[in-house]
This record gives structure tokens, C-alpha cells and sequence, in this order.
């Protein structure tokens, strides 16, 4: 309200008789500048957020307008009689299920760990513990993507090919699994791994937030300590938890490098996470076709990156309406 | 069926702080035992020994023995989860499960053990262990509805239900009245007396006027200090105790000169 | 009657021995499923933390194992120019300058931004604006980093044409990332600054920007100067927004703002994309994984760099911090 209305309430906030004594013209003069400044800064970050979306739009549209024959012909990889949308459905795709995979791994792992620290570590190892798992936050991607094409490929080929043997029938393993294991459950692994540090974050915030209250209530029925976990600590975590996961979710799709690093891409409707050669995600795509494109083909690219935009943006904000709902939720308690 | 409690020569710390000093008592079945005191005195952290739900903080411990029907509690083959469930507890708080309806938090102790339970044997459970705490009229019709939208005192009287529904021996209550306006205090006290007849009751409370009341039995705790351990100053009838007791301490503290 | 004696055992009649065994029993009655669930919860709450380390200590290890060998004052002094093939040559100082410049583009971008947004946020914002701007700046976290880079790719391209590759817009694809962290870390930090210190500024006369400038932020400056550290370390290891908008090249470039220049995690991945180098068998100066290795290297002085940034930022916020009651 304030930013559109810069004459009045100069500064508002301070105690009023003080403020009807001391206001020199040179203060007010001041006082006003700063408080603009200030204001324009915020309202900055409004602008560069529309300019992202608007930039976005204005690059993507040649490639929006143009027939996809003529995108075709100009652009060496992209596909004959396909559309645009039809380009960049499967990448989509690719996208949600590196991501859906890697949620499935982190998410369990990540309230373990959160747990751990919450309720199981002695307090005093606790907090240092925290730091340890906060510290794989801090690995940069590109060396994750290093250490998953590298060191993490090789180790998981044996258990790719058992999984393949064992859960061979079940769509998601069905085999034979590539060698090396360029496929898309590595680059899952290395993708939970690094979101692993935020949802863990967000469940161990929550879970230290729950009532003492009913934690004891629960262990004066007799509760183990398990059992009082399951009935007062993780149904009044729920919504946390799931906001913490949707946040991992939004890091994971728009994660690049280990996806370029790691996967062998290919650009079909494949849920065969074990063989290489059939997905990719928009992100990894992106870096891998942008160094060698035509403008026509930069385009193209945009126009996938847009559809990411949209994505993360939904995923998000639906996070962020759920933690604030949950905020409401407490602070009516 | 209720049973009595033997406490002899108790001593609990807090790491290297003893927090309460060398009590002895002994806990009648089938009566209300009250515990009074000023603040800090030690006497809800003696009630949680009852129950070793002491043991929640992290250092805390204890010597001495506080024996069941001559069996000591803190025995080494005894399991503290087992503790608890034949000494239950209410707390100054109300604290049903916020995220469970009346009817779950009633049966919340119970599923722990037996997660096959009927819907018959359940829903019996419910309404004796309601009509147990005088809440089964007021709440029979909304029993699927969550607990956090009863009354304060509704709450309460919800705990108390969910904690007799696991038929326990003995009832601890740590202050069960002070978050709760009179009419919902008449209601509990009400109900402690009726309840007297199948538990041994142990209270915690900071008002007289409700020691005197509901108890058959009252004990003072003091402290001489703040940093000194709390100790247990006299335990006696009620009536004695309100009458004429034996200590300075008591006297003054009963008649309002102090606490 | 002053109890503190040992109490009588009067009340049980007759069975009292039986009463003891039965209690005695339920006492020590454990249920073993329960017992077992609870234990088998424990070890599985214990192993995810295990398995959450395993990566953490295999990537520290390997990065040190692999790249300390090549990690050298020579490897740290010179760039890429004129190195070809396997040859036992070749370093990161290029990609350090790039890194360098390019960060600090950045945070003088986001730095007085963020704060000022912080400022706006905490001390004047109220209404529809403040609170369109706090979700926004948690969108704004959100945004994928390659995305930041089309994003500045985009930008530039308006101005000079599609293909555009320069420093500076590496710096403005970095602050797109870097902006909403710092804002996020110095409002939290001056909602720590009690409200009685801007009362008594305020009650001695001093204007309200003047008591933002000299008392809130002064009080606050630790605790930004950490949270512009963690920044600055975040956006230090980014790549794909960097090898959409800086490219890549292998001789030095100190221009933030003309031409290509070489970032140390896209140097890890151009050296990694490059694989194996040919060498044939009579060639004694050639090295068949160098390019691997130079990879293990750079990604040693990245994490050193990160690793630094992290450490002094707790320092700073360890010794520096007001002494608040």
C-alpha cells in the first residue's frame, strides 16, 4: 500500500507526538529517499519475477509460432511430425518421474534421519549431526554429477542387475539393466541424495515442534517410544512433512547437472528406470543441446524451460500454501 | 482393583542436582492421596516418579525404592512402558490428540496392545471408560467429532476416560484442575471421588480448598530453599492435617502465611 | 503422627504374597511384538542416518582421493591454453578468475537488493505489496538455477543479440538465485534486533532511517554478513546457469564484460564431458584419464572454496555477534 502512496505516512511506525516534533524538512527529505529505496527493492523483485516469465514468453515464442516442419528442418534434433507439445511431452515426463523416484527414496530416508535427530541422537550429539547432514547441502551439483557418473555408476550396476532379475516383471525394473548404469534411477539416487538436506530440514523443524504435551500423553498410555512417534508425533507432523517433501520435489525437477552427468538421454514414454537410453528431463536437456543450437533451436529450448518454470512455480507455491496454512492451523490452537 | 505404593528413602536428580530428598510414604488403595506445596517443591516431580515419566528428561534418575505392592518399580527386570500402564497419569494441560476424534483418543492406549480390538469390545470400551469420567451424555452423540473441539473441562474429563480406559491400578493427576475454570473444577473433583472406588488416586494440586475436599490423605512438601532439594515435610489424614498438624511449616503454609 | 518412618504394610489381607507375583508380572510384562517393532524403528531410524552419511563421506573421500595428486600450485596457476590431447599440463587459474569475478558480480548485485528488500520487509512493508513480495521471494527460491540462466540469457539477448556470451550475465543469472537467499537470512536476522533498541534511537531523536542505518543494521551486521557468505556460497557451485551464459573457454578472460570466460564447476564438467584422451602407445607425455583428473582437481579447489565460505560465515556469526540479553 505504502509503495503506491509515497506522500503519507512517511514514516508511520515511530510514536506519534516524537514524530511531529522532530521532522525537519533535510530528515523528512531523508527519511523519504530511504524508505523509496528500500521499497524499490522489494518491489524489484516483483518486476525481475514477472521479467523471468515475460523474457521467457517473449524467447520461446518464435519457436511457439513456427510450423513444426520449418522447427524441423532448422533444428537438427528435433523430430520430424512432431509438434512442439509433442517434443516436449516426453521430456515432462522424464522430468516427473526422476523426480517422483527421487522423492520415493528421499522422503522415508529423510524423516528417519529427521527422526533421528529429533527424538533417537542424545541430545548432545544432535545438533552436530544435524550440521553433518546439513553439510551435504553444501555440495556443489556439478561435483555430485561427478561422483554419480563416475564412482556411483559403477557401484550400483550389481544391484540394478539384481533388481532387474528379481523385479524384472514389474514395469519400473523391467530389464535387461544397461551397462554402465547411465539410466534414470542412478540419476534418482544422486538427485534424492541432494534433496535430502531440505526435507530433512523442514521434517526435523516440525517434528521438534510437536507439543511436549502429547508426547507424554502418549507414553503415559504405556507407549513405546515408537509408539508414542506414530501417535503424536507424525500425525501432527503430517502436513509439514508433505510441505518439506514438495519443496524436495521443486529442487529435484529443476536439477541439471547430475541428470546431464549421469544419464544416457533418450526421449520416449519409458518407465524402464533401469535401461539407458530412453528419458530425459527438461533441465539436463537443456544444458546439453544449448552450446551447439541455432537460434531457432534456443528457442525450442526456452520454450521447455518455460514448461519447467510452470512446473516448479505450481509445485512450490502449492509447498508454500500448505506451510502457511499449517502456521494458520497452530496459531488458532 | 487398586493397589497400594510403598516409597522409601527416595532420592531424585536432575544430573548431579537432587531435585527432591529422601521420601518415604506410603500410598493407600482405594483412597485419594493429595500432594501440596509451594511451588518448586518438588512434589510434581516426585508424582512422575510414580510412573518413572521423570525419566522423559534426559540425566533424570533416582535411589531408593518405590515399591507396587511390594514390587520395586525400578527392579531391573521391570519395563518402564509396562510401568505406565499400570500407573496412569492426567496432566495439568489437557492434551487430547489434536489430529484424533473422541472415540480414537479414548481408545488410544488400548490399540497400543490389542490392535485387533472388535467394534463391540470397542465401542463397550468407549462408553464405560466415558461414563467412567461423566462424559458419556454430554459427547455420546459426536464421539467421531475431534477432541480439541470439547471444553477445557471436557478435555480433561476426555483424558481421564482415555486413561482409565486402559484400566491402570493407580491414577496419577498432576494439577488436573488449574487450567480449568470452577464449574469444570466441580466436575473433576466430582468425579475423583467416584473414581476412588476401582483406583488408587494420587493429586497434585496447589489449591487447598481442593486438597481438603477430595482427599483422604494429604502430603506437604517444602523447600528450604531455592537450589536445595525439596523435601517431604509431613503426611497425614486430611482432617489432621488441616486441623492440626504437627509442623510449623505446614501450619504456615495452610494458613496462607507463605506459598 | 510426622510418617517419614517406614510405612506399615497393613492393608492386604491374607494374599498379599499372591498380589506381589501378579503385580511383579505385569510389571515385567513385555510384549514382544511391541517390543520388537519399537527395536526394529530404532535400528531402521539409526540406519537412515548411516545411509544418509554414506554419500557425504564416499563424495568427500573420492573428491580428495582422486584429486589431490593433481591438486598443485602449478595445477592452480595456469589455464588450459594451448593443452590438447593427454598432455601432462594444464590448470584451473582461468576458471578461478572466472569464478571469482563472476561471484562477486553477483553479490554486488544481490547484496544491496536483498538487504534493502529485508529492510523494506521488516521496517516499512505492510499491505498487499509486502506480502505479494514475501511469497514471491519464496517462489523466487524456487526457481530452477538453469532457468535463472535462460532467464539472463534472455535478457542479453535483447540488448545484443542471440548469441551473447559474457561475464557479467553469469553475475545477473547467479543473483536471480542469490537474491532471495539473502533477503530470507537478513530478515531473519533484523526481526532478532529487539524493537526497544529502535525505540530508544527513536526516543533520543534520531531519525528512522538514520536508526535503521545505525542502529538495526549495525546490530544485525554479523548475522548478514553470514547469511551473504552462505549466499555467495551457495551460487559458488552452480553450473548450468553459468554454461548457458558464460560458455566456455580455455585461455584467461579477466573482462567481466566482454567475452567468454571459464567457471570452476563448468570447467569440472567440460573436463569431465571431454572423457578419455587418445594416447598412443609410443607417447610418453600423455596421460589417458587427465581429463578425469583435472575434473577431481577443480572439484577439490570448488569444494575447499565452499567448504571455506561455510566455515568462515560460522566464524563471523560466532565472533561477531552482538552481545544480545
Amino acid at each position: 500500500m505504502s509503495a503506491t502512496s509515497p506522500p503519507t505516512a512517511a514514516d508511520r511506525p515511530q510514536p506519534a507526538p516524537r514524530r511531529g516534533a522532530r521532522r525537519t524538512p533535510r530528515d523528512h527529505g531523508a527519511n523519504r529517499a530511504f524508505r523509496l529505496v528500500s521499497t524499490g527493492s522489494g518491489v524489484l523483485i516483483l518486476v525481475v519475477l514477472a521479467a523471468v516469465a515475460v523474457f521467457l514468453v517473449v524467447q520461446a515464442w518464435p519457436a511457439i509460432s513456427t510450423p513444426s516442419d520449418e522447427l524441423a528442418d532448422a533444428v537438427s534434433w528435433f523430430p520430424q511430425d512432431t509438434s512442439l507439445l509433442e517434443f516436449i511431452g516426453p521430456l515432462v515426463f522424464g522430468t516427473l518421474l526422476a523426480s517422483a523416484l527421487a522423492l520415493v527414496i528421499a522422503v522415508p530416508l529423510a524423516i528417519g534421519i529427521a527422526l533421528f535427530i529429533s527424538h533417537y541422537a542424545p541430545r548432545r550429539l544432535a545438533q552436530a549431526l544435524g550440521y553433518a547432514v546439513d553439510l551435504l547441502a553444501a555440495i556443489p551439483s556439478v561435483v555430485y554429477g561427478l561422483w554419480g557418473a563416475i564412482v556411483l555408476v559403477g557401484f550400483v550396476h550389481p544391484i540394478w542387475v539384481w533388481l532387474a532379475d528379481v523385479l524384472g516383471w514389474f514395469p519400473l525394473f523391467a530389464g535387461p539393466a544397461s551397462d554402465p548404469s547411465r539410466v534414470l534411477l542412478t540419476a534418482s539416487v544422486v538427485l534424492a541424495v541432494m534433496i535430502l538436506p531440505i526435507v530433512t530440514a523442514v521434517c526435523r523443524e516440525v517434528f521438534l515442534q510437536t507439543p511436549k504435551l502429547h508426547e507424554e500423553a502418549a507414553l503415559a498410555l504405556g507407549a513405546t517410544r515408537w509408539e508414542m512417534v506414530r501417535t503424536a508425533v507424525l500425525p501432527f507432523a503430517l502436513s509439514g512433512i508433505v510441505s518439506g517433501a514438495m519443496l524436495g520435489l521443486g529442487r529435484a525437477l529443476g536439477e541439471t547437472m547430475a541428470v546431464l552427468m549421469i544419464l544416457s538421454p533418450g526421449f520416449v514414454y519409458s518407465f524402464a528406470v533401469l535401461q539407458a537410453g530412453k528419458q530425459q528431463t527438461i533441465a539436463a536437456n537443456i544444458a546439453a543441446q544449448y552450446p551447439e543450437a541455432p537460434p531457432l533451436g534456443v528457442n525450442t529450448l526456452i520454450a521447455t524451460g518455460l514448461a519447467l518454470f510452470v512446473i516448479t512455480m505450481v509445485v512450490n507455491m502449492a509447498a508454500r500454501a500448505i506451510v502457511a496454512r499449517r502456521k494458520d492451523f497452530s496459531g488458532a490452537n | 482393583m487398586s493397589q497400594r505404593i510403598d516409597v522409601k528413602d527416595l532420592n531424585i536428580y536432575y544430573g548431579d542436582f537432587l531435585a527432591v530428598q529422601d521420601v518415604s510414604m506410603a500410598i493407600e488403595p482405594q483412597s485419594v492421596t493429595a500432594f501440596i506445596g509451594p511451588s518448586g517443591c518438588g512434589k510434581s516431580t516426585f508424582l512422575r516418579t510414580l510412573n518413572r515419566m521423570h525419566e522423559v528428561i534426559p540425566g533424570a534418575r533416582v535411589e531408593g525404592t518405590v515399591a507396587m505392592e511390594g514390587v520395586d518399580l525400578y527392579g531391573d527386570d521391570v519395563d518402564p512402558v509396562a510401568v505406565r500402564r499400570q500407573v496412569g497419569m492426567v496432566f495439568q494441560r489437557p492434551n487430547p490428540f489434536p489430529t484424533m476424534s473422541i472415540e480414537e483418543n479414548v481408545l488410544a492406549g488400548v490399540r497400543l496392545v490389542n490392535k485387533r480390538i472388535s467394534k463391540a469390545d470397542a465401542a463397550e470400551l468407549v462408553e464405560t471408560s466415558l461414563r467412567g469420567a461423566n462424559l458419556w451424555e454430554e459427547v455420546k452423540d459426536r464421539l467421531a467429532k475431534p477432541g480439541s473441539g470439547l471444553s477445557g473441562g471436557q478435555q480433561q474429563r476426555l483424558c481421564i476416560a482415555r486413561a482409565i480406559a486402559v484400566k491402570p491400578q493407580v491414577l496419577l493427576m498432576d494439577e488436573p484442575c488449574s487450567a480449568l475454570d470452577p464449574i469444570s473444577t466441580l466436575a473433576i473433583e466430582d468425579l475423583i471421588s467416584e473414581l476412588k472406588r476401582d483406583f488408587t488416586i494420587v493429586i497434585v494440586t496447589h489449591n487447598m480448598q481442593q486438597a481438603a475436599r477430595v482427599s483422604d490423605r494429604t502430603a506437604f512438601f517444602n523447600i528450604a530453599g531455592t537450589g536445595k532439594p525439596g523435601r517431604l515435610i509431613e503426611m497425614d489424614e486430611t482432617g489432621v492435617m488441616f486441623a492440626s498438624p504437627t509442623e510449623k511449616a505446614t501450619e504456615d503454609y495452610i494458613s496462607g502465611r507463605f506459598g | 503422627m510426622t510418617t517419614l518412618t517406614s510405612p506399615s504394610p497393613a492393608g492386604a489381607p491374607g494374599s498379599s504374597d499372591e498380589r506381589t507375583l501378579a503385580v511383579a508380572a505385569s510389571l515385567r510384562q513385555v510384549d514382544a511384538r511391541r517390543f520388537r517393532t519399537d527395536r526394529i524403528m530404532q535400528v531402521l531410524v539409526y540406519l537412515a542416518f548411516a545411509l544418509a552419511m554414506v554419500p557425504l563421506v564416499s563424495v568427500a573421500w573420492t573428491v580428495v582421493d582422486k584429486g589431490i595428486d593433481r591438486f598443485s600450485p602449478y595445477f592452480l596457476q595456469h589455464s588450459m591454453r594451448g593443452v590438447f590431447g593427454g598432455m601432462d599440463a594444464g590448470g584451473i587459474y582461468h576458471a578461478i578468475v572466472g569464478t571469482l569475478e563472476i561471484t562477486a558480480g553477483a553479490a554486488v548485485i544481490s547484496v544491496p537488493i536483498g538487504i534493502l528488500t529485508a529492510i523494506y520487509l521488516v521496517e516499512y512493508g505492510t499491505g498487499h505489496v509486502a506480502r505479494a513480495v514475501t511469497f514471491f521471494v519464496d517462489v523466487m527460491t524456487g526457481i530452477p538455477s538453469i532457468v535463472a540462466g535462460l532467464f539472463a540469457y534472455a535478457l542479453f539477448a535483447l540488448f545484443f543479440g542471440a548469441g551473447a556470451r559474457f561475464g557479467l550475465m553469469g553475475s545477473v543469472a547467479l543473483s536471480v538465485l542469490m537474491i532471495p537467499v539473502v533477503v530470507r537470512s537478513t530478515e531473519e536476522m533484523l526481526k532478532l534486533v529487539p524493537n526497544e533498541l529502535r525505540e530508544a534511537s527513536y526516543a533520543l531523536g534520531v531519525p528512522k532511517w538514520l536508526t535503521i542505518v545505525k542502529v538495526v543494521l549495525r546490530t544485525a551486521v554479523a548475522g548478514i554478513v553470514t547469511g551473504v557468505m552462505l549466499a555467495v556460497a551457495r551460487v559458488v557451485g552452480e553450473t548450468a546457469p553459468l554454461l548457458v551464459t558464460v560458455g566456455v573457454i580455455d585461455s584467461i578472460n579477466y573482462n567481466l564484460f566482454a567475452g567468454r570466460m571459464m567457471t570452476l564447476p563448468v570447467y569440472v564438467y567440460d573436463q569431465y564431458s571431454k572423457g578419455l584422451a587418445p594416447c598412443s602407445s609410443s607417447a610418453t607425455d600423455c596421460i589417458t584419464t587427465i581429463n578425469y583428473d583435472r575434473a577431481w582437481a577443480a572439484a577439490l579447489t570448488l569444494i575447499l572454496i565452499v567448504m571455506l565460505l561455510n566455515l568462515l560465515a560460522r566464524l563471523v556469526s560466532r565472533y561477531f555477534s552482538p552481545r544480545m540479553r
